[in-house]
This record gives structure tokens, C-alpha cells and sequence, in this order.
């Protein structure tokens, strides 16, 4: 294989040739974007401070390369799996979902107590510069983060085969870890384009683009190097997440700078089509960030935690692919009752309806693959973990297709009832899966007999459970009531309540809402704790020696023939 | 790769014979009921889009065949509620206090209109209950800085307080320690002279200081006993009543900064018969001067209004 065209095009050798390019040149612009020229400088919000930031980061990129190019192009051993990047992942997954978590409970407390948590004098506290931060830091910091490491462990082992491309994987990690930076602090700044879940301006979208390339280069030649003769249906999910996110994010983000250094741009799309754009894009980041990939982690953790086989290949083919085809129809239910047509608002809430149960197919698949091992729940709180956020995915893929529907959208549309659905989803599906495989991939990693407290596993559980089941039957009932109160007429025809009175009645399920969301920023504070304490081999973690059974190596080419096409 | 599947043992399931570290696969077949409900699903949504608008043509769409439309619906349901609040509407204006009162039933549309009205326009600065905050007035009580008869209320509500109407009510509470008209020692002083007012003041000879430059500062507006005068938008200082709040503090801050609030001109944003009505629901709020007599056995019940 290593004679064909596209590997001998990514080689390992030639990556940190590539890359210091890459390197060369966002540190040559950044140069220039940290000295602002003419009126315009005073006009849009600078690029300044980011200017100053890339020079600062691609220098330590370009310096980080020189050291390894001084000690000799580095040798890969293709007999090793690539751990570190994997590691690294962990690591930053689990210090971004403390801080996503954090600004979380702080726009939950400003929710509630708008006079308390209000700085006039420090604008970057504001609701509205903290609300973004929030939601990209989870979805984006956490949940990408852990997205690339455990994809980047799952596909190596599934594929028998170290990750390709040399020192690209790397690039992909620190390359993100730099877009993260970028946009929340230009959040912080005010330098936003005002597109939900898409907010860094131009300059950071097209370094983001430039990374998520390399990682669909990484992730598509590991792939095509593999030494199993199948490619595991985790990987089909991770595939189809890499793929469809990067052409949501090329797509949504077509826009027209003010000036090649200035931080300012203007959308290609303007009105409804911009409305229908931006929501195509916010739906299907949820089904192919939040569903897809999520489900990637599924499909790999649970069966090997609860050392089952996966339940049905079937439903695993017939689900996938049903989900791939019908989710990225559905973005119009976002925009029912809006200037978006009615026609395109029928076939948003019909496609979603049919996702139903092409989503619940993950569902089954999930739980059904624990029968003969549901003892285990009993005794292994990591595997509960992972089940519960099972669970809690069925319950926001119901709720969806339900949320969907235009009637009940008239109803709960704009109301803090879509808020607890999107953490019904975010908090016991994303947050609990990645938690459980967190749990799984610290021992596995680092090497360790087990983790160091399973007991502390146990007090997250809980902590984060009940944070979860606060926050979401709070929203209910503050979401639904505020839809009754927003609909309710006088005999005679006007407005019963006033806009500020549904406010002010929402004020005790937003406190409980609050206390849920530190409960379970107090589990992830306590996970932070136990992957620390079982990296530094305390407690039940106790090092391994030798070869570990969980990861195991990779067999020699020569001794398992490859068996392509069968 | 047949060769490799085997029973599992557990349920008696095929595998596929596939295996990734570790990780094998049931040949399960999809559950009966996923499939019936998934199918079910896709026949109800064909159904759903023959029946409702759905598939775009170049210059059209197929419009369903129960003819559905948002458009033509909310059109409808305007021009009706229009309809209906007509008549009553016509009615309100230009009417008089006396003449709304004078229809029970017209009072009560005023009322309700008006409750709408200022909830939606209104509660976001003086609160839901008309309660106020600081620096925004409580409109239950008798205390008004441009009067409190119907007309005044209407005429206030008409030209906004420091708005863009040309005949806006223009009330001038300077900055007289930030434009340095005064020292800091006359406000500290003027401040006492104020609290006395009210029987307040703590520094009596402080107060006496300032008698005369109250008179020559302060009284054109405030009048020479400090009662106010509604004609100007001149608060009584003499009450316990305090718009920007009655501690030293606070009244150094006023005289020193000077206050100027603001309200809308509501004539350009609100029809001239919402204005009437928001005019009697204020005017009922609590504090409306000049009310003629009501017998209050003929009036209807409000709901929710106490």
C-alpha cells in the first residue's frame, strides 16, 4: 500500500516540513494583522490583541519544531501506537470542560441574579460575551477535544495500526487547542460574526479549516493503512463527523473580510437564506459534532467496557446511514413560525419526525449490547456512566422530533424548554459518554491497573445525575410556563402578562437550574481530581508492567495477512 | 471471513465473524418494532406533505391539499383582532375621562388596553406593578413631578419627558458640581438645608448656611419652601418621598451630577387611543388627581386588578 500516490503524499518525514510552512506563514500574517493601518483600524474591532497572540503561538510552534528537527528527523516507530497526542487530549478535554462548565454556572448565576453578577465597568463579564464562551468551551473545547483523542486511540486500535502522518496529529491537537484560544478570547473582545455555535470571525474559521484538514488527512490515512480487513462502524461515525463538520463549517462561514487584516467581515448570505444557512449548520453541528461523534465513542467504549460484542451489525449499518441521510435536512425546524417558508418549514419537521428512530437505532444498539453483562452496572460506575448517557440520549432524541413538531414548537419555541433539551443532550449524553470514556482511556493510557478511586467515580455519578435532572426539570417547567404565559389572552383579547412578569416568574427554577449546573461542575471537578490521582499511580492505580491487554500492540504485517475486499 | 463466526454464548446469536481489538459484532437482526415505527414515521411524514405546503417549484410551491398558510392565517387573525378593538377604539379617542367612565363597558376595554399597554411599553422602567425603581417613578401613589389629572398623564404621556416631541416636558435639574456652578462644601451644605426639609438634617447650622443661596439657586423651581411645582417637573423635597433616592448621599449626588430622565414620546410609537387607555389604566392606578366621584357599585369587576 505504501506504494500508492496519496500515502507517498503523507509521508511521516514530510510532516514537519509542511507544517513549519504552515507555521512560516500564519506567523508572517499575524505580523502584519498586529499593526493595524488606516481608519479602518478604528472603525471594526482590532485584530490586534490576536495578532500579537499568533506571532506569540506560531513563534512557539516554529521553536517547538527546530528542537525536534535538532535532535534528528524523528524516527517513528511504526510498532507503537501514538499515545501522547492521545494523553494530551485527555488532558485538555478534561481542563476545557472544567472551564466551559465553570462560565456555565457564572451566566446561570447572572441569569438569575442580573443585579449581583453585573460589572458595568468590565464589559467582557457581560451575559452576552460570557454566553458564547460557555457554549463554544463545552461543545467545541470539551466535547472537540475529546472527540480527536478518543478518535485518534479508536482508530489506531481498530485498525492495528500507528496514526499516519508523522507529527500531524500534533499539528491537529495544538493547531485546535489554538483555535480555542482564538475564538474565546476574541468572544471576550467582542469580535464575533453573531452566528450561533459559529462565532470567530474569518481569520480564526480559516485556521480552523487548515486544521481540520490535517485531521481529516490523519484520520482518513490511518483508515486506508489499517491491517483489519473492515473498518469498525465507530470509524464510520467519526468519518462521517470529520467530513460533514468541515463542510457545515466551509459553508456557514462564506464570508467577505473587511480587509486582510482586519478582524471585521461581512456574510455572503443576508436574510432568511442566511437564517436557513446558520441553522442547517446549528442543527447538523448538534447531529454530526454532538450525534455522530458521540456515537463514535459509543461504539467503542461500551462494548469494550462492558466486554460484550456489539448487539446488532445490522441496525448498526441501517442507523447510520438513515441518520447520515436524514439529519441534515432538518435545520428548517429551527425557524418554524419565522420569514423562512412555510414549505421549507414541512420538510424540517418531517425529516426530523423520521429521525426518530434511525437515532434510537444508537440507542439499542447501546443498551442492548450490556445484555448478559447488566450485573456490571451494579458494581462498575464508569459503565453506568456510559449507559445513563445512553439513556439520556434516547430521551433528547425523542424530545427532539417532538420539539420538532410546529405545534409544539408554538409552544416551546424561544422558551427555556429548548434550553433543558439541549442539556438533557449536552450534559447526561455528551458530558456522561466522555466522562465514561475518560474513565476507561486514564488506566489504558497511562498504564494503570485501575483507576484511583472508584468510590469518587461513584460521587460523580451521582453529583452529576442529580445536577442534570435539576437543571432539565427546571427548564421544563420555567419553559413551560413562560409559553403559556407568553400565549395567554384576555377575555377581551389583549396580552395577560407582560414580557418582565414571565421573567420574574422564572426566577426560582433558574436558582434550582443554577444549583444543578454546580452539582455537576462539582462531579467534573472530582473526575479532574481522580485522573490526576491515577496518573500519578496512587490509590487502585498501580502501574502495569509489560504489554497491557487493553491496548494491546499492534501484530506484525507480516505475521496477519491483509485481507482486502473480503 | 465465515469462517470466523461463531455462537455467542450468552445469546445464542450469531457474530459476523468481524473482530476489532477485541470488539465483535451479533448478527442480530433489527428489532421488529423499530422498523414498523420507522416505517410508520416515513409514511406519516409523505402524508403530512401532500396535506401541507411542501415541495418548491422555480417560482412557486406545491401548497398542500388543505391549503394551508401561516401567511393568510396571521392576516386574518389581525384584521379580526382589529375588527373587534375598532369599535371600542373609536370611541377612545379624543374621549374624555368622564365620558369613558360614563361607559362601564368602554372603561373596561380602557383598562384592559391600558394593562396591556403597559406591560408591554411601560413595566420595563416602572415595573409590572407601576412600583417604579429609582429614578423611575412609582406611578400608584399621588406623588406626580408634571401632575396627576387624566389630561396631565395623556399630555405626558403624548410629548415623552426629555424626548423628541418639539413640546416635550423639559424640567432642568443642572450639574451643579460637575459644571461647577457650586462647591463642593455649598452642596455638602445645600444637602442639609434639603434633609431639614423633611426634618431630616443632622447638621442644623450646616443648613442655615445655605438658606439664602437656596433661595437664589434652588426655589425658581423647587419654590421657596421646597414644596415643588408640577408645572415644571420640580419635586416636593418637603416629603419622604425621593425619586433618586433621600440619603445625604444620594442628594449630593443629584444636586452635584444633576438628574436627567428621560421618557419617550409615546405618539409616534403608540396609537392615539392606546395613550388614552394607558392614561385611564395610570390614572386608576392609585394616585389620579381630580377624579370626579365614582359610584363604584356600577363598576364591573376587573380581574386581576385590585
Amino acid at each position: 500500500m505504501t506504494s500508492t500516490p496519496f500515502t507517498t503524499r503523507f509521508k511521516d518525514d514530510d510532516s514537519l516540513f509542511y507544517i513549519s510552512i504552515i507555521l512560516g506563514l500564519g506567523f508572517i500574517w499575524s505580523m502584519f494583522a498586529a499593526h493595524p493601518t488606516g481608519v479602518s483600524a478604528l472603525l471594526y474591532p482590532t485584530l490586534e490583541m490576536h495578532g500579537y497572540m499568533m506571532m506569540f503561538f506560531f513563534l512557539l510552534g516554529i521553536l517547538a519544531v527546530v528542537y525536534k528537527v535538532g535532535d534528528g528527523v524523528p524516527k517513528i516507530d511504526q510498532s507503537e501506537y501514538e499515545d501522547g497526542v492521545v494523553k494530551a487530549g485527555v488532558i485538555a478535554t478534561t481542563f476545557w470542560g472544567i472551564a466551559g462548565m465553570l462560565v456555565g454556572v457564572i451566566i446561570a448565576c447572572q441569569l438569575t441574579w442580573p443585579n449581583i453578577f453585573y460589572f458595568d465597568n468590565l464589559p467582557w463579564t457581560n451575559f452576552g460575551r460570557l454566553r458564547p464562551l460557555h457554549t463554544s468551551a463545552v461543545i467545541f473545547a470539551f466535547g472537540g477535544n475529546a472527540l480527536i483523542a478518543t478518535s485518534f486511540y479508536v482508530v489506531q486500535r481498530t485498525c492495528r495500526t500507528r496514526l499516519a502522518g508523522g507529527m500531524w496529529p500534533w499539528f491537529v491537537f495544538w493547531g485546535y487547542q489554538l483555535f480555542i484560544i482564538l475564538a474565546a478570547t476574541g468572544y471576550l473582545a467582542g469580535v464575533t460574526q453573531s452566528k450561533e455555535y459559529a462565532e470567530p470571525e474569518w481569520y480564526v474559521d480559516i485556521w480552523l479549516t487548515i486544521v481540520w484538514v490535517a485531521y481529516l488527512m490523519v484520520f482518513m490515512a490511518t483508515l486506508y493503512k489499517r491491517k483489519e480487513p473492515h473498518i469498525y462502524v465507530a470509524n464510520w461515525f467519526y468519518l462521517a463527523f470529520i467530513i460533514t463538520v468541515a463542510i457545515l463549517h466551509l459553508v456557514n462561514n462564506l464570508a467577505l473580510p473587511v480587509g486582510a487584516f482586519e478582524a471585521k467581515s461581512y456574510s455572503l448570505f443576508a436574510g432568511v437564506q442566511d437564517a436557513m444557512t446558520q441553522w442547517w449548520y446549528g442543527h447538523n453541528a448538534v447531529g454530526f459534532f454532538l450525534t455522530a461523534g458521540f456515537l463514535a465513542i459509543m461504539y467503542y467504549f461500551i462494548p469494550k467496557r462492558a466486554n460484550r460484542p456489539v448487539w446488532s451489525y445490522k441496525l448498526s449499518i441501517v442507523h447510520f446511514w438513515a441518520v447520515i441521510f436524514i439529519y441534515i435536512w432538518a435545520g428548517p425546524h429551527h425557524l418554524h413560525f419565522t420569514a423562512l417558508p412555510q414549505w421549507t418549514q414541512t420538510l424540517g419537521m418531517v425529516f426530523s419526525i423520521m429521525l426518530w428512530m434511525p437515532s434510537w437505532g444508537g440507542m439499542i444498539n447501546g443498551l442492548m449490547t450490556l445484555s448478559g453483562a447488566w450485573d456490571k452496572l451494579r458494581t462498575d460506575p464508569v459503565l453506568r456512566m456510559l449507559v445513563v448517557s445512553v439513556a439520556f440520549y434516547g430521551m433528547a432524541t425523542f424530545e427532539g422530533p417532538l420539539m420538532s413538531v410546529r405545534y409544539v414548537n408554538a409552544l416551546s419555541h424561544y422558551t427555556d424548554w429548548t434550553i433543558g433539551h439541549v442539556h438533557s443532550g449536552a450534559l447526561g449524553w455528551n458530558g456522561f459518554v466522555t466522562f465514561g470514556a475518560l474513565y476507561c482511556l486514564v488506566p489504558w493510557l497511562w498504564k494503570k491497573k485501575e483507576l484511583y478511586s472508584l468510590r469518587l467515580v461513584e460521587w460523580h455519578f451521582w453529583l452529576a445525575t442529580i445536577g442534570i435532572l435539576f437543571y432539565i426539570t427546571s427548564m421544563w417547567v420555567s419553559g413551560i410556563m413562560e409559553g403559556l404565559m407568553w400565549r395567554a389572552y384576555t377575555d377581551l383579547g389583549f396580552l395577560e402578562y407582560a414580557f418582565i412578569e414571565t421573567v420574574s416568574a422564572k426566577h426560582i427554577s433558574y436558582i434550582v437550574r443554577a444549583l444543578g449546573g454546580t452539582l455537576f461542575l462539582l462531579g467534573t471537578l472530582i473526575m479532574a481530581y481522580n485522573i490526576r490521582m491515577t496518573i500519578k499511580g496512587r490509590g487502585l492505580a498501580e502501574a502495569l508492567d509489560g504489554d497491557v491487554p487493553l491496548a494491546k500492540k499492534p501484530a506484525l504485517p507480516a505475521a496477519q495477512p491483509i485481507l482486502v475486499g473480503e | 471471513m465465515a469462517d470466523n463466526k461463531k455462537i455467542d454464548d450468552i445469546s445464542g446469536t450469531e457474530t459476523t465473524g468481524h473482530e476489532w481489538d477485541g470488539i465483535e459484532e451479533l448478527n442480530t437482526p433489527m428489532p421488529r418494532w423499530w422498523l414498523w415505527v420507522f416505517y410508520a414515521c416515513i409514511l406519516w411524514a409523505i402524508v403530512y406533505a401532500i396535506l401541507m405546503p411542501s415541495i418548491p417549484f422555480f417560482n412557486s410551491h406545491f401548497k398542500g391539499l388543505l391549503g394551508s398558510s401561516d401567511r393568510a392565517a396571521v392576516i386574518n387573525a389581525v384584521d379580526s383582532m382589529h375588527a373587534e378593538r375598532a369599535v371600542y377604539a373609536n370611541k377612545l379617542e379624543g374621549a374624555t375621562l368622564e365620558q369613558i367612565q360614563a361607559d362601564p363597558d368602554l372603561f373596561r376595554f380602557a383598562m384592559a388596553s391600558g394593562k396591556s399597554a403597559f406591560g408591554d411599553n411601560c413595566a420595563t422602567c416602572h415595573g409590572s406593578g407601576a412600583q417604579g425603581f429609582k429614578g423611575y417613578p412609582n406611578l400608584n401613589d399621588d406623588i406626580w413631578l408634571w401632575g396627576g389629572t387624566f389630561e396631565d398623564i395623556q399630555h405626558t404621556l403624548t410629548v415623552g419627558i426629555r424626548a423628541a416631541h418639539e413640546d416635550t416636558r423639559m424640567g432642568l435639574m443642572q450639574a451643579y458640581g460637575r459644571d461647577e456652578l457650586l462647591t463642593r462644601d455649598q452642596i455638602r451644605d445645600l444637602t442639609q438645608y434639603v434633609l431639614n426639609l423633611s426634618g431630616q438634617a443632622t447638621d442644623q447650622n450646616a443648613a442655615g448656611r445655605v438658606s439664602e443661596l437656596f433661595q437664589d439657586t434652588c426655589s425658581s423651581c423647587h419654590g421657596s419652601t421646597g414644596k415643588g411645582d408640577p408645572s415644571q417637573g420640580a419635586p416636593n423635597l418637603s416629603d419622604a418621598e425621593w425619586l433618586y433616592g433621600g440619603s445625604a448621599e444620594d442628594i449630593y449626588q443629584t444636586i452635584y451630577g444633576g438628574r436627567q430622565g428621560v421618557m419617550p414620546n409615546w405618539n409616534e410609537r403608540l396609537a392615539p387611543e392606546t395613550i388614552t387607555a394607558l392614561s385611564v389604566y395610570v390614572h386608576a392606578l392609585g394616585g389620579g388627581e381630580d377624579t370626579p366621584k365614582l359610584d363604584l357599585s356600577k363598576q364591573p369587576i376587573m380581574e386581576g386588578e385590585e
